[in-house]
Protein backbone atom coordinates (compact mmCIF):
# COMPACT_ATOMS: atom_id res chain seq x y z
CA UNK A 1 0.00 0.00 0.00
CA UNK A 2 2.47 2.52 0.54
CA UNK A 3 4.58 1.75 -1.70
CA UNK A 4 1.53 2.04 -4.58
CA UNK A 5 1.06 5.75 -2.68
CA UNK A 6 4.80 6.63 -3.34
CA UNK A 7 3.99 5.38 -7.37
CA UNK A 8 0.89 7.50 -7.66
CA UNK A 9 3.07 10.41 -5.79
CA UNK A 10 5.63 10.26 -8.45
CA UNK A 11 3.29 9.77 -11.52
CA UNK A 12 1.66 13.26 -9.90
CA UNK A 13 5.53 14.94 -10.17
CA UNK A 14 5.94 13.96 -13.97
CA UNK A 15 2.27 14.79 -14.97
CA UNK A 16 3.02 18.33 -13.40
CA UNK A 17 6.38 18.62 -14.36
CA UNK A 18 5.02 18.06 -18.00
CA UNK A 19 1.80 20.61 -17.42
CA UNK A 20 4.00 23.35 -16.29
CA UNK A 21 6.67 22.99 -19.37
CA UNK A 22 3.90 23.45 -21.41
CA UNK A 23 2.38 26.61 -19.70
CA UNK A 24 6.15 28.18 -19.37
CA UNK A 25 6.49 26.95 -23.42
CA UNK A 26 4.29 30.06 -24.53
CA UNK A 27 6.45 32.33 -22.73
CA UNK A 28 9.55 30.82 -23.90
CA UNK A 29 7.97 31.02 -27.81
CA UNK A 30 7.06 34.95 -26.76
CA UNK A 31 10.30 35.41 -25.39
CA UNK A 32 11.66 33.29 -28.07
CA UNK A 33 10.35 35.78 -30.82
CA UNK A 34 11.99 38.86 -29.36
CA UNK A 35 15.35 37.37 -28.54
CA UNK A 36 15.55 35.82 -32.47
CA UNK A 37 14.19 39.00 -33.87
CA UNK A 38 16.50 40.69 -32.59
CA UNK A 39 19.52 38.70 -33.08
CA UNK A 40 18.50 38.73 -37.09
CA UNK A 41 17.95 42.35 -37.08
CA UNK A 42 21.41 43.81 -35.29
CA UNK A 43 23.35 44.01 -38.58
CA UNK A 44 20.58 46.55 -39.95
CA UNK A 45 20.57 47.90 -36.41
CA UNK A 46 24.02 48.67 -37.32
CA UNK A 47 24.53 50.04 -40.87
CA UNK A 48 21.56 52.01 -40.52
CA UNK A 49 21.00 53.15 -36.57
CA UNK A 50 17.42 52.40 -35.08
CA UNK A 51 15.53 56.17 -35.62
CA UNK A 52 17.51 56.43 -38.72
CA UNK A 53 15.84 53.23 -39.94
CA UNK A 54 12.49 54.48 -38.44
CA UNK A 55 12.06 57.94 -40.05
CA UNK A 56 14.11 57.18 -43.23
CA UNK A 57 12.24 56.58 -46.56
CA UNK A 58 14.55 54.53 -48.41
CA UNK A 59 14.10 51.33 -49.75
CA UNK A 60 16.44 50.77 -52.63
CA UNK A 61 17.46 47.46 -53.20
CA UNK A 62 19.72 48.53 -55.65
CA UNK A 63 22.23 50.19 -53.62
CA UNK A 64 21.42 47.72 -50.85
CA UNK A 65 20.06 51.48 -48.60
CA UNK A 66 16.94 50.21 -46.46
CA UNK A 67 14.73 52.21 -44.09
CA UNK A 68 11.38 51.37 -43.09
CA UNK A 69 9.64 54.91 -42.73
CA UNK A 70 7.34 54.20 -45.67
CA UNK A 71 6.23 50.88 -44.77
CA UNK A 72 5.90 51.92 -40.94
CA UNK A 73 3.99 54.85 -41.91
CA UNK A 74 1.83 52.61 -44.44
CA UNK A 75 0.97 50.05 -41.73
CA UNK A 76 -0.13 53.74 -39.43
CA UNK A 77 -2.38 55.08 -42.33
CA UNK A 78 -4.32 52.24 -43.05
CA UNK A 79 -5.15 50.75 -39.63
CA UNK A 80 -6.21 54.59 -38.33
CA UNK A 81 -8.36 55.05 -41.69
CA UNK A 82 -9.47 50.97 -41.35
CA UNK A 83 -10.70 51.82 -37.97
CA UNK A 84 -12.40 55.68 -38.57
CA UNK A 85 -14.13 53.90 -40.78
CA UNK A 86 -15.12 50.32 -38.84
CA UNK A 87 -15.72 51.57 -35.41
CA UNK A 88 -18.68 53.92 -36.47
CA UNK A 89 -20.21 50.86 -38.55
CA UNK A 90 -19.45 48.45 -36.00
CA UNK A 91 -20.85 50.39 -33.30
CA UNK A 92 -23.86 51.22 -35.37
CA UNK A 93 -24.19 47.18 -35.86
CA UNK A 94 -24.06 46.66 -32.10
CA UNK A 95 -26.53 49.05 -31.48
CA UNK A 96 -29.04 47.71 -34.22
CA UNK A 97 -28.60 44.10 -32.36
CA UNK A 98 -28.88 45.06 -29.03
CA UNK A 99 -31.93 47.72 -29.35
CA UNK A 100 -33.44 47.75 -32.66
CA UNK A 101 -33.57 44.13 -34.11
CA UNK A 102 -36.46 42.62 -33.71
CA UNK A 103 -35.98 39.13 -31.28
CA UNK A 104 -36.13 36.59 -34.28
CA UNK A 105 -33.28 37.92 -36.23
CA UNK A 106 -31.47 38.89 -33.24
CA UNK A 107 -29.67 35.32 -32.75
CA UNK A 108 -29.37 35.00 -36.56
CA UNK A 109 -27.59 38.19 -37.36
CA UNK A 110 -25.18 37.96 -34.48
CA UNK A 111 -24.37 34.23 -35.49
CA UNK A 112 -23.81 35.34 -38.88
CA UNK A 113 -21.73 38.33 -37.65
CA UNK A 114 -19.66 36.13 -35.03
CA UNK A 115 -19.22 33.89 -38.59
CA UNK A 116 -17.88 36.20 -40.64
CA UNK A 117 -15.15 37.17 -38.27
CA UNK A 118 -13.63 33.55 -38.60
CA UNK A 119 -13.69 33.76 -42.60
CA UNK A 120 -9.47 33.54 -43.33
CA UNK A 121 -8.18 36.75 -44.16
CA UNK A 122 -6.83 35.84 -47.53
CA UNK A 123 -10.67 35.06 -47.99
CA UNK A 124 -11.16 39.09 -47.40
CA UNK A 125 -7.85 40.06 -49.71
CA UNK A 126 -9.22 38.42 -52.82
CA UNK A 127 -12.36 39.53 -52.23
CA UNK A 128 -10.79 42.98 -51.87
CA UNK A 129 -8.84 42.42 -55.55
CA UNK A 130 -11.75 40.80 -57.46
CA UNK A 131 -14.69 42.42 -56.37
CA UNK A 132 -14.12 45.27 -54.44
CA UNK A 133 -11.24 47.30 -55.72
CA UNK A 134 -12.80 47.36 -59.43
CA UNK A 135 -16.06 49.04 -57.26
CA UNK A 136 -14.11 51.17 -55.27
CA UNK A 137 -12.55 53.03 -58.53
CA UNK A 138 -15.59 53.55 -60.76
CA UNK A 139 -17.81 54.73 -57.63
CA UNK A 140 -15.96 56.20 -54.52
CA UNK A 141 -13.18 57.40 -56.04
CA UNK A 142 -14.33 59.68 -58.48
CA UNK A 143 -16.11 60.95 -55.97
CA UNK A 144 -13.60 61.70 -53.51
CA UNK A 145 -11.63 63.41 -56.40
CA UNK A 146 -14.47 64.97 -57.75
CA UNK A 147 -14.96 66.57 -54.31
CA UNK A 148 -12.24 66.86 -52.06
CA UNK A 149 -9.74 66.73 -54.37
CA UNK A 150 -10.86 70.62 -55.31
CA UNK A 151 -9.33 71.32 -51.90
CA UNK A 152 -6.51 73.95 -51.76
CA UNK A 153 -3.36 72.76 -50.86
CA UNK A 154 -4.46 69.18 -49.54
CA UNK A 155 -6.50 68.72 -52.80
CA UNK A 156 -4.01 66.81 -54.39
CA UNK A 157 -4.07 64.18 -51.84
CA UNK A 158 -7.44 63.06 -52.81
CA UNK A 159 -6.88 62.73 -56.30
CA UNK A 160 -6.34 59.81 -58.19
CA UNK A 161 -3.47 59.50 -60.23
CA UNK A 162 -2.98 55.70 -60.34
CA UNK A 163 -5.45 53.24 -62.29
CA UNK A 164 -6.08 49.48 -61.04
CA UNK A 165 -7.96 50.73 -58.18
CA UNK A 166 -5.09 48.48 -56.00
CA UNK A 167 -4.11 51.63 -53.44
CA UNK A 168 -3.75 52.60 -50.09
CA UNK A 169 -7.33 53.74 -49.71
CA UNK A 170 -8.85 50.37 -51.01
CA UNK A 171 -6.66 49.05 -48.87
CA UNK A 172 -7.82 50.33 -45.47
CA UNK A 173 -11.68 49.66 -46.68
CA UNK A 174 -10.97 45.84 -46.79
CA UNK A 175 -9.08 46.22 -43.79
CA UNK A 176 -12.41 47.84 -42.18
CA UNK A 177 -14.53 45.29 -43.53
CA UNK A 178 -12.70 42.86 -42.23
CA UNK A 179 -12.52 44.17 -38.67
CA UNK A 180 -16.00 45.01 -38.33
CA UNK A 181 -17.73 41.70 -37.20
CA UNK A 182 -14.29 41.57 -34.83
CA UNK A 183 -15.87 45.23 -32.98
CA UNK A 184 -19.42 44.72 -33.95
CA UNK A 185 -19.36 41.30 -31.70
CA UNK A 186 -17.12 42.64 -28.86
CA UNK A 187 -19.70 45.43 -28.48
CA UNK A 188 -23.20 43.52 -28.76
CA UNK A 189 -21.22 41.48 -26.01
CA UNK A 190 -20.60 44.57 -23.70
CA UNK A 191 -23.64 46.34 -24.62
CA UNK A 192 -25.94 42.91 -23.37
CA UNK A 193 -23.98 43.37 -20.06
CA UNK A 194 -25.70 46.43 -19.57
CA UNK A 195 -28.08 45.31 -16.65
CA UNK A 196 -31.50 45.92 -17.78
CA UNK A 197 -32.64 47.92 -14.39
CA UNK A 198 -30.53 50.92 -15.73
CA UNK A 199 -31.92 51.28 -18.51
CA UNK A 200 -35.45 50.74 -17.11
CA UNK A 201 -34.47 53.06 -14.53
CA UNK A 202 -33.55 56.08 -17.79
CA UNK A 203 -36.69 55.05 -20.01
CA UNK A 204 -38.97 55.59 -16.33
CA UNK A 205 -37.62 59.08 -16.08
CA UNK A 206 -38.96 60.02 -19.93
CA UNK A 207 -35.91 59.02 -22.06
CA UNK A 208 -36.04 58.28 -25.57
CA UNK A 209 -34.22 55.17 -26.91
CA UNK A 210 -31.30 57.21 -28.39
CA UNK A 211 -30.75 58.98 -24.96
CA UNK A 212 -30.94 55.93 -23.29
CA UNK A 213 -28.29 54.51 -25.92
CA UNK A 214 -25.96 57.50 -25.48
CA UNK A 215 -26.24 58.59 -21.87
CA UNK A 216 -26.72 55.00 -20.00
CA UNK A 217 -25.56 52.14 -22.55
CA UNK A 218 -22.14 53.28 -24.12
CA UNK A 219 -20.90 55.42 -20.83
CA UNK A 220 -21.49 51.84 -18.87
CA UNK A 221 -19.49 50.03 -21.67
CA UNK A 222 -17.39 52.41 -22.87
CA UNK A 223 -14.09 50.22 -21.44
CA UNK A 224 -14.92 47.40 -22.61
CA UNK A 225 -15.80 48.74 -26.06
CA UNK A 226 -12.19 50.78 -25.85
CA UNK A 227 -10.74 47.41 -25.04
CA UNK A 228 -12.17 45.35 -28.59
CA UNK A 229 -11.17 48.44 -30.08
CA UNK A 230 -8.39 48.35 -29.15
CA UNK A 231 -7.35 44.54 -30.12
CA UNK A 232 -9.11 45.31 -33.21
CA UNK A 233 -6.09 47.66 -34.01
CA UNK A 234 -3.85 45.11 -33.36
CA UNK A 235 -5.28 42.66 -36.04
CA UNK A 236 -5.07 45.80 -38.33
CA UNK A 237 -1.04 46.11 -37.80
CA UNK A 238 -0.78 42.88 -38.43
CA UNK A 239 -2.95 41.65 -40.95
CA UNK A 240 -1.08 40.62 -43.68
CA UNK A 241 -2.93 38.56 -46.17
CA UNK A 242 -5.80 41.15 -46.76
CA UNK A 243 -3.12 43.84 -47.32
CA UNK A 244 -0.96 42.17 -49.68
CA UNK A 245 -3.28 41.62 -52.25
CA UNK A 246 -4.41 45.35 -52.57
CA UNK A 247 -1.53 47.49 -52.07
CA UNK A 248 0.20 47.57 -54.36
CA UNK A 249 3.43 47.25 -53.14
CA UNK A 250 5.30 49.82 -54.66
CA UNK A 251 8.14 52.11 -52.21
CA UNK A 252 7.17 55.74 -54.24
CA UNK A 253 6.64 58.62 -52.11
CA UNK A 254 2.63 58.79 -50.87
CA UNK A 255 1.07 61.61 -52.86
CA UNK A 256 -2.61 60.27 -52.92
CA UNK A 257 -4.76 58.18 -50.58
CA UNK A 258 -5.45 56.80 -54.21
CA UNK A 259 -1.83 55.32 -54.97
CA UNK A 260 -0.69 52.53 -54.23
CA UNK A 261 1.63 52.09 -51.13
CA UNK A 262 3.24 49.87 -48.71
CA UNK A 263 2.85 48.23 -45.38
CA UNK A 264 5.55 46.55 -42.83
CA UNK A 265 3.05 43.07 -43.67
CA UNK A 266 3.22 43.89 -47.61
CA UNK A 267 6.89 44.15 -47.53
CA UNK A 268 7.49 41.21 -45.49
CA UNK A 269 4.80 39.38 -47.56
CA UNK A 270 6.41 40.18 -50.89
CA UNK A 271 10.22 40.27 -50.13
CA UNK A 272 11.42 38.05 -46.94
CA UNK A 273 11.50 34.51 -48.99
CA UNK A 274 13.58 36.42 -51.72
CA UNK A 275 15.65 38.26 -49.77
CA UNK A 276 19.47 37.92 -48.14
CA UNK A 277 22.22 39.96 -46.57
CA UNK A 278 21.09 43.29 -45.36
CA UNK A 279 17.99 43.14 -46.67
CA UNK A 280 17.37 40.21 -44.53
CA UNK A 281 17.98 41.52 -41.77
CA UNK A 282 16.07 45.04 -42.65
CA UNK A 283 13.25 42.82 -42.87
CA UNK A 284 13.56 41.51 -39.51
CA UNK A 285 13.74 44.58 -38.17
CA UNK A 286 10.42 45.46 -39.47
CA UNK A 287 9.01 42.44 -38.53
CA UNK A 288 10.44 43.00 -34.82
CA UNK A 289 8.90 46.98 -34.78
CA UNK A 290 5.33 45.13 -36.27
CA UNK A 291 5.77 42.32 -33.21
CA UNK A 292 6.93 45.35 -30.24
CA UNK A 293 4.25 47.65 -31.70
CA UNK A 294 1.60 44.37 -31.50
CA UNK A 295 2.78 43.67 -28.07
CA UNK A 296 2.67 46.98 -26.64
CA UNK A 297 -0.88 47.45 -28.53
CA UNK A 298 -2.34 43.68 -26.97
CA UNK A 299 -0.54 45.05 -23.56
CA UNK A 300 -2.76 48.29 -23.46
CA UNK A 301 -6.07 46.36 -24.16
CA UNK A 302 -5.41 43.98 -21.33
CA UNK A 303 -4.54 46.55 -18.84
CA UNK A 304 -7.32 48.36 -19.85
CA UNK A 305 -10.14 45.83 -19.54
CA UNK A 306 -8.44 44.18 -16.28
CA UNK A 307 -9.14 47.66 -14.73
CA UNK A 308 -12.33 47.35 -16.05
CA UNK A 309 -12.88 43.93 -14.43
CA UNK A 310 -11.56 45.30 -11.08
CA UNK A 311 -14.46 48.22 -11.43
CA UNK B 1 -40.68 75.70 -25.73
CA UNK B 2 -40.97 72.98 -23.82
CA UNK B 3 -42.72 71.64 -26.89
CA UNK B 4 -39.78 72.50 -29.03
CA UNK B 5 -37.24 70.54 -26.57
CA UNK B 6 -39.57 67.38 -26.49
CA UNK B 7 -39.67 68.01 -30.46
CA UNK B 8 -35.67 68.36 -30.47
CA UNK B 9 -35.18 65.08 -28.22
CA UNK B 10 -37.69 62.93 -30.42
CA UNK B 11 -35.79 64.51 -33.96
CA UNK B 12 -32.68 63.12 -32.32
CA UNK B 13 -33.70 59.83 -31.47
CA UNK B 14 -35.46 59.25 -34.84
CA UNK B 15 -32.39 60.85 -36.73
CA UNK B 16 -29.76 58.52 -34.19
CA UNK B 17 -31.79 55.42 -35.01
CA UNK B 18 -31.86 55.84 -38.77
CA UNK B 19 -28.46 56.45 -38.85
CA UNK B 20 -27.24 53.41 -37.13
CA UNK B 21 -29.76 51.60 -38.59
CA UNK B 22 -28.37 52.36 -41.84
CA UNK B 23 -24.81 51.38 -40.60
CA UNK B 24 -25.95 48.46 -39.64
CA UNK B 25 -27.74 47.95 -43.06
CA UNK B 26 -24.44 48.92 -44.85
CA UNK B 27 -21.65 46.62 -42.55
CA UNK B 28 -24.01 43.78 -42.78
CA UNK B 29 -24.52 44.31 -46.84
CA UNK B 30 -20.96 44.27 -47.13
CA UNK B 31 -20.66 40.97 -44.78
CA UNK B 32 -22.74 38.97 -46.57
CA UNK B 33 -21.60 40.38 -50.12
CA UNK B 34 -18.57 38.73 -49.42
CA UNK B 35 -19.81 35.68 -48.50
CA UNK B 36 -22.02 35.70 -51.89
CA UNK B 37 -19.19 36.40 -53.98
CA UNK B 38 -17.25 33.55 -52.75
CA UNK B 39 -19.82 31.59 -53.00
CA UNK B 40 -21.16 32.63 -56.43
CA UNK B 41 -17.65 32.12 -57.70
CA UNK B 42 -16.31 29.18 -56.50
CA UNK B 43 -19.58 26.95 -57.04
CA UNK B 44 -19.32 28.29 -60.90
CA UNK B 45 -15.70 26.80 -61.26
CA UNK B 46 -15.39 23.78 -58.63
CA UNK B 47 -15.23 20.48 -60.23
CA UNK B 48 -14.28 16.74 -59.42
CA UNK B 49 -10.77 17.41 -61.22
CA UNK B 50 -10.17 19.90 -58.19
CA UNK B 51 -9.54 17.21 -56.02
CA UNK B 52 -7.90 14.79 -58.37
CA UNK B 53 -5.74 17.02 -60.18
CA UNK B 54 -2.09 18.44 -59.46
CA UNK B 55 -1.16 22.00 -60.05
CA UNK B 56 -0.37 22.45 -63.96
CA UNK B 57 1.28 25.41 -65.86
CA UNK B 58 -1.25 28.31 -67.67
CA UNK B 59 -1.95 27.93 -71.03
CA UNK B 60 -1.98 24.36 -70.92
CA UNK B 61 -4.68 21.77 -72.61
CA UNK B 62 -5.79 20.14 -69.42
CA UNK B 63 -7.43 21.92 -66.85
CA UNK B 64 -5.17 21.42 -63.48
CA UNK B 65 -6.44 21.17 -59.76
CA UNK B 66 -5.53 21.35 -55.93
CA UNK B 67 -5.01 17.83 -54.91
CA UNK B 68 -0.94 18.92 -54.38
CA UNK B 69 -2.59 21.88 -52.33
CA UNK B 70 -4.98 19.85 -50.39
CA UNK B 71 -3.24 16.92 -49.33
CA UNK B 72 -0.09 19.47 -48.28
CA UNK B 73 -2.17 21.87 -46.50
CA UNK B 74 -3.63 18.35 -44.91
CA UNK B 75 -0.61 17.05 -44.07
CA UNK B 76 1.00 20.43 -42.28
CA UNK B 77 -3.11 20.86 -40.46
CA UNK B 78 -2.16 17.20 -38.68
CA UNK B 79 1.35 17.63 -37.91
CA UNK B 80 0.23 21.24 -36.01
CA UNK B 81 -2.55 19.36 -34.68
CA UNK B 82 -0.15 16.69 -33.55
CA UNK B 83 2.17 19.08 -31.73
CA UNK B 84 -0.33 22.35 -30.81
CA UNK B 85 -2.87 20.39 -29.06
CA UNK B 86 -1.50 18.07 -26.43
CA UNK B 87 0.91 20.78 -25.89
CA UNK B 88 -1.95 23.17 -25.32
CA UNK B 89 -4.02 20.79 -23.26
CA UNK B 90 -1.34 20.20 -20.82
CA UNK B 91 -0.48 24.07 -20.34
CA UNK B 92 -4.03 25.14 -19.77
CA UNK B 93 -4.22 22.02 -17.21
CA UNK B 94 -1.28 23.85 -15.74
CA UNK B 95 -2.86 27.20 -15.52
CA UNK B 96 -6.44 26.01 -14.19
CA UNK B 97 -4.90 23.12 -11.91
CA UNK B 98 -0.97 22.86 -10.63
CA UNK B 99 -0.66 26.84 -11.15
CA UNK B 100 -3.98 28.25 -10.25
CA UNK B 101 -2.52 30.13 -7.19
CA UNK B 102 0.72 30.68 -8.56
CA UNK B 103 1.70 34.32 -9.58
CA UNK B 104 3.49 32.93 -12.99
CA UNK B 105 0.24 31.15 -13.77
CA UNK B 106 -1.46 35.00 -14.08
CA UNK B 107 1.16 35.88 -15.72
CA UNK B 108 1.14 32.99 -18.38
CA UNK B 109 -2.42 33.15 -19.06
CA UNK B 110 -2.15 36.81 -19.75
CA UNK B 111 1.20 36.50 -22.32
CA UNK B 112 -1.21 33.64 -23.90
CA UNK B 113 -4.30 36.42 -24.38
CA UNK B 114 -1.95 38.42 -26.12
CA UNK B 115 -0.34 35.57 -28.03
CA UNK B 116 -3.66 34.40 -29.37
CA UNK B 117 -3.60 38.63 -30.88
CA UNK B 118 0.22 38.16 -32.47
CA UNK B 119 0.26 38.82 -36.30
CA UNK B 120 0.97 35.88 -37.56
CA UNK B 121 3.83 37.24 -40.26
CA UNK B 122 5.72 37.59 -37.39
CA UNK B 123 5.86 33.83 -36.78
CA UNK B 124 6.47 33.50 -39.78
CA UNK B 125 9.48 35.17 -39.70
CA UNK B 126 11.16 33.83 -36.39
CA UNK B 127 10.44 30.33 -36.99
CA UNK B 128 12.26 30.87 -40.94
CA UNK B 129 15.15 31.94 -38.42
CA UNK B 130 15.31 29.11 -36.31
CA UNK B 131 14.23 26.24 -38.99
CA UNK B 132 14.32 27.19 -42.51
CA UNK B 133 17.98 29.06 -42.14
CA UNK B 134 19.73 26.50 -40.33
CA UNK B 135 18.16 24.02 -42.87
CA UNK B 136 18.86 25.94 -46.06
CA UNK B 137 15.89 25.09 -46.97
CA UNK B 138 11.94 25.87 -46.69
CA UNK B 139 10.26 22.96 -45.44
CA UNK B 140 7.02 21.10 -44.43
CA UNK B 141 8.38 21.07 -40.90
CA UNK B 142 8.71 24.94 -40.73
CA UNK B 143 4.95 25.35 -41.55
CA UNK B 144 3.78 22.73 -39.45
CA UNK B 145 5.59 24.65 -36.37
CA UNK B 146 4.45 28.17 -36.99
CA UNK B 147 1.19 26.64 -37.37
CA UNK B 148 1.46 24.88 -33.92
CA UNK B 149 2.63 28.01 -32.51
CA UNK B 150 -0.06 30.35 -33.49
CA UNK B 151 -2.64 26.89 -32.23
CA UNK B 152 -0.83 26.86 -28.88
CA UNK B 153 -1.94 29.50 -26.89
CA UNK B 154 -5.64 29.40 -28.46
CA UNK B 155 -5.84 25.99 -26.85
CA UNK B 156 -4.30 26.80 -23.30
CA UNK B 157 -6.50 29.77 -22.99
CA UNK B 158 -9.61 27.96 -23.80
CA UNK B 159 -8.66 24.57 -21.91
CA UNK B 160 -8.01 27.01 -19.11
CA UNK B 161 -11.50 28.23 -19.54
CA UNK B 162 -13.00 25.12 -19.72
CA UNK B 163 -11.48 23.78 -16.94
CA UNK B 164 -12.10 26.39 -14.30
CA UNK B 165 -15.97 25.82 -15.27
CA UNK B 166 -15.47 22.54 -13.26
CA UNK B 167 -17.36 23.00 -10.42
CA UNK B 168 -14.68 22.77 -7.41
CA UNK B 169 -16.55 20.34 -5.20
CA UNK B 170 -16.56 17.84 -7.95
CA UNK B 171 -12.74 17.52 -7.67
CA UNK B 172 -13.21 17.52 -3.61
CA UNK B 173 -15.06 14.24 -3.72
CA UNK B 174 -12.86 12.44 -6.05
CA UNK B 175 -10.06 13.96 -3.22
CA UNK B 176 -11.83 12.52 -0.61
CA UNK B 177 -11.94 9.02 -2.19
CA UNK B 178 -8.30 8.95 -1.56
CA UNK B 179 -7.48 9.66 -5.47
CA UNK B 180 -4.33 11.62 -5.98
CA UNK B 181 -4.22 15.02 -8.20
CA UNK B 182 -3.50 13.67 -11.19
CA UNK B 183 -5.62 10.74 -11.50
CA UNK B 184 -8.73 13.41 -10.23
CA UNK B 185 -7.22 15.44 -13.85
CA UNK B 186 -7.69 12.42 -16.00
CA UNK B 187 -10.52 11.12 -15.06
CA UNK B 188 -13.19 13.84 -13.30
CA UNK B 189 -11.76 17.07 -14.94
CA UNK B 190 -11.13 16.20 -18.52
CA UNK B 191 -14.04 14.12 -18.66
CA UNK B 192 -15.98 17.18 -17.36
CA UNK B 193 -14.63 19.97 -19.47
CA UNK B 194 -14.41 17.58 -23.08
CA UNK B 195 -16.37 19.23 -24.66
CA UNK B 196 -15.76 22.39 -24.30
CA UNK B 197 -12.16 22.00 -24.79
CA UNK B 198 -12.94 19.86 -27.80
CA UNK B 199 -14.72 23.03 -29.37
CA UNK B 200 -11.30 24.89 -28.34
CA UNK B 201 -9.48 22.48 -30.54
CA UNK B 202 -12.57 22.72 -33.43
CA UNK B 203 -12.03 26.44 -33.54
CA UNK B 204 -7.73 26.48 -32.85
CA UNK B 205 -8.04 24.00 -36.26
CA UNK B 206 -10.56 26.23 -38.14
CA UNK B 207 -8.13 29.48 -37.29
CA UNK B 208 -5.00 27.78 -38.54
CA UNK B 209 -6.55 26.14 -41.96
CA UNK B 210 -7.23 29.35 -43.11
CA UNK B 211 -3.33 31.23 -42.30
CA UNK B 212 -1.60 31.83 -45.02
CA UNK B 213 1.10 34.50 -44.27
CA UNK B 214 3.41 32.53 -41.66
CA UNK B 215 3.60 29.62 -44.28
CA UNK B 216 4.74 31.80 -47.09
CA UNK B 217 8.47 32.15 -45.60
CA UNK B 218 8.12 28.50 -43.93
CA UNK B 219 6.34 25.69 -45.95
CA UNK B 220 6.91 28.21 -49.00
CA UNK B 221 4.92 26.42 -51.69
CA UNK B 222 5.40 23.69 -54.36
CA UNK B 223 3.25 23.31 -57.10
CA UNK B 224 4.39 19.58 -57.38
CA UNK B 225 2.91 16.52 -55.70
CA UNK B 226 5.36 15.58 -53.15
CA UNK B 227 4.51 14.51 -49.05
CA UNK B 228 8.46 15.14 -48.13
CA UNK B 229 7.88 17.05 -45.07
CA UNK B 230 11.62 18.28 -45.31
CA UNK B 231 11.02 19.89 -48.88
CA UNK B 232 9.02 23.05 -49.61
CA UNK B 233 5.39 21.85 -49.16
CA UNK B 234 2.16 23.25 -50.99
CA UNK B 235 -0.82 24.48 -48.81
CA UNK B 236 -4.24 25.13 -50.14
CA UNK B 237 -3.71 29.28 -48.50
CA UNK B 238 -0.95 30.10 -50.47
CA UNK B 239 -1.56 28.19 -53.27
CA UNK B 240 -4.74 30.38 -53.47
CA UNK B 241 -2.49 33.18 -52.98
CA UNK B 242 -0.46 32.38 -55.96
CA UNK B 243 -3.02 31.51 -58.09
CA UNK B 244 -5.01 34.52 -57.21
CA UNK B 245 -1.91 37.01 -57.67
CA UNK B 246 -1.56 35.47 -61.36
CA UNK B 247 -2.37 37.25 -64.54
CA UNK B 248 -3.95 33.92 -66.01
CA UNK B 249 -7.61 32.81 -65.73
CA UNK B 250 -7.81 29.49 -65.07
CA UNK B 251 -5.06 29.65 -62.51
CA UNK B 252 -7.91 32.69 -60.55
CA UNK B 253 -10.64 29.98 -61.36
CA UNK B 254 -9.10 27.57 -59.26
CA UNK B 255 -8.52 30.27 -56.60
CA UNK B 256 -12.05 30.72 -56.28
CA UNK B 257 -12.90 27.23 -55.98
CA UNK B 258 -9.66 26.55 -53.24
CA UNK B 259 -11.24 29.89 -51.56
CA UNK B 260 -14.66 28.61 -51.29
CA UNK B 261 -13.56 25.35 -49.90
CA UNK B 262 -11.36 26.77 -47.45
CA UNK B 263 -14.12 29.50 -46.24
CA UNK B 264 -17.04 26.47 -46.41
CA UNK B 265 -14.52 24.09 -44.34
CA UNK B 266 -14.03 27.05 -41.82
CA UNK B 267 -17.71 28.00 -41.55
CA UNK B 268 -18.12 24.29 -40.62
CA UNK B 269 -15.90 23.96 -37.96
CA UNK B 270 -17.02 27.20 -36.64
CA UNK B 271 -20.60 26.26 -36.84
CA UNK B 272 -19.74 22.51 -35.23
CA UNK B 273 -18.15 24.23 -32.45
CA UNK B 274 -21.17 26.60 -31.69
CA UNK B 275 -23.73 23.83 -31.80
CA UNK B 276 -21.04 21.06 -29.41
CA UNK B 277 -21.05 24.51 -26.76
CA UNK B 278 -25.14 24.90 -26.91
CA UNK B 279 -25.86 21.66 -26.74
CA UNK B 280 -23.49 21.10 -24.06
CA UNK B 281 -23.92 24.31 -21.66
CA UNK B 282 -27.46 25.41 -22.77
CA UNK B 283 -28.29 28.93 -23.07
Amino acid sequence: MKMFKNHSLYINYVFRAFTAVAAFLVIVIIFGIFVTLLMESLPAIKEFGFIRFMTGTKWDPVNNIYAGGRPLFGTMLTTLIALAVAVPVAIGIAIFLTELCPPALRQAIGTAIELLAAIPSIIYGMWGLFVFAPILESTVQPFISGTLGFLPVIGSFFRSGYAGGVNLFTTSIVLAVMVIPFIASITRDTFMLVPPILKESAYGVGATRWEVIKDVIIPYSKIGVAGGIIIATGRALGETMAVAYVIGNRHGALDSIFSPYTTITSVLANEFSEASGIQMSSLFLMALILFIANLMVLSLAKFILRKDMLK
Amino acid sequence: MKKNVTFGRKAANIVALVVSSVCAAVGLFFLFFILFDVLRNGISSINWQLFVKDSVPPFSFETGGLRHAFLGQGLLTLTAVAMGIPLGILGGTFLAEYGRHLKIGKVISSVSDIAVSMPSIVIGTFVYAILVKPMQSFNGWAGAVALAIIMLPVVVRTTEDMMRLVPWTLREAAFALGAPYYKVILQIVYRSAASGILTGILLAVARIVGETAPLLFTSFNNNFFSLDMNRPMASLTVTIYQYASSPFDDWVRIAWAGAFVITCFVLILNIVGRVAVKWRYGK
